[in-house]
């Protein structure tokens, strides 16, 4: 997805993980996951650029699709479909 | 020929389920051998990254790694001199680690673990609760503790721990798509 839709997108949680490092974010997305339900989205919140490489493949390995992420100042945001 | 096929059909399944059975499970198994702090930090960092990536996880603690799971706070009792003084002499537990580059008598190992309360970066202390609640298995090499002379009640409280040799290691990592050496 483009950065464009990305931000248009509503998601249906939102996770903040900026205050953890490595593999807190991670830990903080199998945590809330459990929360919405397949064909929802969940946003992570990192301050860690790490995340978007893994948030994307964590998705892969659970069959989430993973949608992109957002750079703003010194954070990242990320979005996934359950 | 309806014979044949069922037989070719039978043997198939069967060795259908010999391979099924020796495929590697979606395990990782660590030796954790060294006790120095960023090592041992790398480990559990791992450790608890394989958790959120929903693979089982098996650490198999040995030789100076061993003494990073002691309690602090535990006394061992029943220790012969050799031991005692060897109990002394290795840190105990995992806030006596230290830096296996920069210590600089300690001085590297305290600035580092400041830097990283700034950074929100978990302690070593922390990551080993974490893992406990996420159901990472510690196992911990008997003879490293006979060695050593620490009694297991001096060994941190840990949901998942158990005392091993290198078999369990072993057929642990058998079973492991991913092995690694700490």
């Amino acid at each position: 997805m483009t950065v464009e839709e990305l931000k248009s997108l509503k998601s249906d949680k939102l996770v903040d993980a900026r205050g953890t490092a490595c593999p807190g974010p991670l830990l903080a997305a199998k945590k809330a996951i459990g929360d919405i339900q397949p064909g929802q989205i969940m946003e992570v919140l990192s301050a860690d650029e790490g995340t978007k490489s893994d948030l994307s493949k964590w998705s892969k390995k659970q069959g989430y699709e993973y949608l992109g992420s957002i750079d703003e100042d010194g954070m990242y945001r990320l979005f996934l479909k359950k | 020929m309806a014979n044949d096929l069922e037989a070719k059909v039978n043997q198939l399944e069967a060795q259908l389920k010999e391979l099924q059975e020796k495929q590697p499970k979606d395990q990782l198994s660590m030796i954790v051998f060294s006790g120095d702090l960023d090592k041992v930090l790398a480990a559990f960092i791992v450790a608890t990254g394989a958790r959120a990536m929903d693979m089982e996880v098996k650490m198999f603690f040995t030789f100076w790694a061993t003494p990073v799971l002691r309690d602090k706070k535990k006394v061992g009792k029943g220790k012969d001199f050799m031991s005692a003084m060897l109990s002394k002499m290795l840190p105990k537990g995992s806030t006596e680690t230290k830096l296996s580059k920069l210590n600089m008598g300690g001085m590297g190992t305290t600035m580092l673990k400041s830097i990283m309360k700034k950074k929100g970066i978990s302690s070593l202390e922390s990551l080993i609760e974490t893992a406990g609640e996420l159901g990472v298995e510690i196992a911990i090499c008997q003879m490293s503790m006979d060695l050593m002379g620490f009694k297991k009640d001096e060994m941190i409280d840990y949901p998942n721990l158990s005392y091993v040799g290198v078999g369990t290691y072993l057929s642990d990592a058998e079973e492991s798509k991913i092995q690694l050496f700490i």
